[in-house]
């Protein structure tokens, strides 16, 4: 869209910003399949990649094969993602499976549109979140991001790679058609704006390699395939050497290291954001474009006196719980607006622990939650 | 050159039928707002089939400060390029927002507050160009807008648009200026703002 | 070349930290594949850190884990998405798909046919064995109409699939048959779907008298490779004989051979162009 040189400000779709952010945090790779509302990412990608100095885009059949791509170009050593949408997220879950097991960094982000099946195609919802968590297969640990406005969705698209290439972790990053859909003006970052993070690959010489050591961080390094480390990937349970094993001892260690991994560095992934929070009675906890809403509800309760405060989740999973339990200090009352029938307000239950009054608003007919609705109930205390 | 005029939540809607260039209207004029102008703007769309036929929406919410709500609720301009539109979406619009009709489209205004124009005859007579017509609404609307530089949007529409339509939209948009000028009268009266010293 | 003994090749390119025995079963044609595969890299001199094996599920799919390699294993069906991914990435690595028959043709037989319309430069060998092999003997989209298996208990009433015109259909670059049995001939088409430009499939047939041969009335495995000798004739003889001689015989050898260059050949083509315009534009 219009660009302008001299202030790097843009007006964009959220999906613009989406391919913007993940140009800057270095993706050479994009593999996928169009649907809507995500394709706007996969066009943009198709027509930058090819004329980008080291960029490769190929349309794949279908879902599976595009996540198939996406972890055959990340362990080929690129920073690789695909985008998708409602159905498409479902039948990439097989491969998301395999990026965990593999520990093959690459990022996927799912515009959230109404479901279940074909649902509402062009209308948001979020009603994909526990299955980001849990949709593959299996105990998986996964990084969760959401982004809520256009400058987030470039914003959070960096950290997604960030985090993917730090833990070698697939990364889902969810926003929904509204921020998908919305153009906004953003400002795009110079270079070096940004902390960009790339894999660590190995320095030991390749007979000394074990693609699946055990290390301080639980990340083992990762070399690009072809460059004289020569292993072996599997999505079996595997040991170190990365040989399929069903030793209790050699899968327990694995399976413990996976999900260490993205526990102990709970600081570094989970992010949240607070407006007016430090001495409210009412906390808003939302995410996405649920949390524009929610913010202008949280500044008009304010203004009549409320204190109210909103606590954005950023990251949805692991859930950012040491960030709730410290409202929770002070906080009467929990309000959660999600447009599914009640997702994320499970977590917010569980960390509560009855503390806190939680009182949902559920909105499941395409249309997104307005201020005013949660203004109400912010207004009940 | 005006000064940026304060804006809290200004919300416009361009509504009419698929075909009729309302997505590029509003694009083009968020982009003139956004870049041009300096103001925070969110646009939002009708997606789906009916972005290419039957009927289409386009709305920007305009304002000095962060936009929290990115959509459009509470109209303050109403722009209805035709009747099902105009009928639609006429209860949206905010007591003292203005309503803008495609004056040979609209047979039926619901109201006697109403703005209009010929914008499709115009476009097809003086431009010869009868998909101009969104720009000629485009140039009329930037004479009707308190906040908006004729200069400013018309160099921003010529950034966005591509080299081989750039001029027969010029003429578009500064015919759409001049007869706005003729008919609607000066801004500040339409929205009821005292002028300028 | 060295001067080598088969078997001696066959241990520089095995791993030697990989536990054995493998999972195969006496009689499996598998190993013949998996050797044919190594004298061919040997005797085309490609190192070993350019060959990258990427292999489905299933007996085939297990024989990537064994040797020194780049290799992965996949899932069902998709090793081709994989290699896609992998051969964009870096055109230089040879990206050889090992698949079963169910692995590819069922499952996998969206992949397959996209693999081979969009031409991208993978060897994809097709390892036939009539049969899902490691789930225990249930019919597969190869399994010839008529005969038994845990899942057609009273007989195929489908028709198989003939990997070759599938292959020859979906506009593949390259298509050959080969045996377990005919092995010269199988390393002389492998050697050539490892070479050649683009997409080039091999399908091999290759016995599995546990799940299929014995209930079928194969006594045992040497009986299967005796079939196979009586069964295959080369192709050029093939298209000689008259519609009654040919009866249950099967083709073997090359069925198709076009030169086109691969997608990655064609995509880096573009991109070069792209960069070139760029730079002119930039110069003005």
């Amino acid at each position: 869209m219009a660009r302008r040189k001299k202030k790097q400000e843009i007006f964009a779709l959220g999906n613009e910003a989406v391919v913007e952010g993940a140009l800057i945090a270095g993706c050479t790779f994009y593999g996928g399949y169009p649907i809507t509302p995500s394709s706007e990412i996969m066009e943009i990608m198709a027509s930058r990649l090819p004329a980008h100095e080291d960029g490769v885009f190929v349309q794949m059949e279908d879902e599976i094969a595009s996540m198939g791509a996406v972890i055959g170009a990340s362990l080929a050593g690129r920073k690789a993602m695909t985008a998708t949408s409602g159905p498409g997220f479902s039948l990439m879950q097989e491969h998301l499976g395999y990026a965990c097991m593999a520990e093959a960094p690459c990022v996927l982000v799912n515009v959230m549109r109404g479901g279940p099946s074909t649902g509402l195609p062009t209308s948001p919802a979020q009603g994909d979140v526990l299955q980001a968590r849990w949709g593959t297969h299996g105990d998986h640990p996964i990084i969760v991001l959401s982004a809520a406005d256009v400058q987030e969705c470039l914003e959070m698209t960096i950290k997604a790679f960030n985090m993917a290439e730090k833990y070698r972790t697939p990364v889902i990053l969810l926003i929904d058609e509204i921020t998908a859909h919305t153009r906004e003006k953003i400002e795009l970052p110079n270079p070096g704006d940004y902390e960009i993070h790339s894999r660590v690959v190995p320095s030991m010489p390749p007979e000394w390699y074990k693609p699946y050591e055990e290390t301080v961080r639980g990340v083992p390094p990762m070399p690009p395939i072809g460059s004289g480390y020569r292993f072996h990937v599997t999505g079996l349970t595997h040991d170190r050497n990365g040989y399929p094993t069903s030793r209790p001892d050699e899968v327990d260690e694995l399976m413990q290291r996976m999900h260490r991994k993205i526990d102990q560095f709970f600081y570094d992934i989970q992010l949240t954001e607070e407006t007016t929070c430090d001495d409210a009675d009412v906390v808003v906890v939302a995410y996405g474009s649920v949390a524009r809403s929610a913010e202008f509800a949280v500044q008009q309760a304010r203004e009549s006196g409320v204190k109210a405060g909103l606590l954005k989740l950023q990251t949805l999973f692991p859930y950012p719980r040491r960030a709730m339990e410290k409202l929770l200090a002070h906080a009467r009352t929990l309000v959660v607006p999600e447009m599914n029938m009640g997702q994320i307000s499970r977590e917010v239950k569980r960390v509560n622990m009855g503390r806190a009054s939680v009182r949902t608003i559920n909105r499941v007919d395409g249309q997104i939650i307005t201020p005013s609705e949660i203004l109400k109930v912010i207004m009940q205390g | 050159m005006k000064q940026p005029m304060e804006l809290q939540r200004f919300e416009i809607r361009f509504s009419g039928l698929g075909g009729q260039g309302i997505i590029t209207l509003g694009k083009v004029m968020g982009a003139g707002l956004a870049l041009g102008h300096g103001y925070n703007v969110t646009q939002t769309q009708s997606y789906g089939p009916e972005a290419r036929g039957g009927s289409s929406r386009c709305d920007l919410v305009v304002s000095s400060g962060r936009i929290s709500f990115p959509k459009a609720e509470s109209l303050d301009l109403l722009v209805a390029l035709s009747q099902e539109a105009c009928n639609a979406y006429y209860p949206y619009l905010k007591p003292g927002g203005v309503l803008v009709i495609e004056s040979d489209i609209v047979k039926q205004p619901p109201t006697n507050h109403y703005l209009g124009l010929p914008f499709t005859q115009l476009a097809k007579d003086k431009v010869g160009i009868v998909q101009a017509m969104n720009t000629v609404v485009l140039g009329a609307l930037t004479h009707l807008l308190p906040f908006t530089v004729q200069r400013v949007m018309r160099k921003s529409m010529e950034e966005t648009l591509p080299a081989k339509i750039r001029a027969v939209n010029v003429k578009a948009f500064n015919l759409g200026h001049r007869e706005a000028k003729k008919h609607f009268g000066e801004s500040p009266e339409v929205w009821g703002v005292a002028p300028e010293e | 070349m060295n001067e080598v003994t088969g078997n001696e090749i066959i241990h520089q390119y095995l791993r030697h930290n990989k536990k054995f025995p493998h999972v195969l079963c006496a009689g499996c044609g598998h190993g013949i594949v998996l050797g044919s595969l190594i004298r061919s890299v040997h005797s085309l001199d490609i190192p070993k850190d350019d060959v990258v094996i990427v292999a489905g599920i299933g007996c085939s799919g297990r024989l990537a884990v064994y040797v020194d390699f780049n290799t992965i294993h996949t899932t069902h069906g998709r090793a081709l998405t994989f290699a896609t991914g992998i051969k964009m990435s870096n055109p230089k690595l040879k990206v050889i798909c090992i698949m079963g028959d169910g692995d590819a043709l069922s499952i996998g037989g969206n992949h397959l046919i996209h693999a081979a319309r969009r031409n991208i430069g993978v060897t994809a060998l097709i390892l036939n064995n009539n049969i899902y092999g490691m789930t225990g003997g249930q019919s597969s989209p190869a399994t010839p109409s008529g005969s038994t298996s845990m899942t057609a208990p009273f007989g195929q009433l489908e028709e198989s699939f003939d990997t070759v015109s599938l292959g020859q259909g979906a506009g593949a670059n390259y298509v050959a048959r080969g045996t377990v049995f005919h092995v010269q001939k199988l390393e002389r088409l492998m050697c050539e779907a490892i070479t050649k430009p683009g997409f080039n499939m091999l399908e091999v047939l290759t016995p599995c008298h546990t799940q299929y041969g014995r209930k079928n009335k194969f006594k045992g495995p040497v009986d299967m490779y005796k079939w196979l000798k009586k069964t295959a004739v080369p192709v050029e003889r093939y298209q000689e004989m008259k519609e009654e001689q040919r009866g249950d015989r099967i083709p073997i050898g090359v069925f198709t051979d076009k030169g086109n260059p691969g997608l990655e050949e064609r995509y880096f083509g573009l991109k070069k162009e792209l960069l070139a315009k760029q730079q002119a534009a930039e110069g003005k």
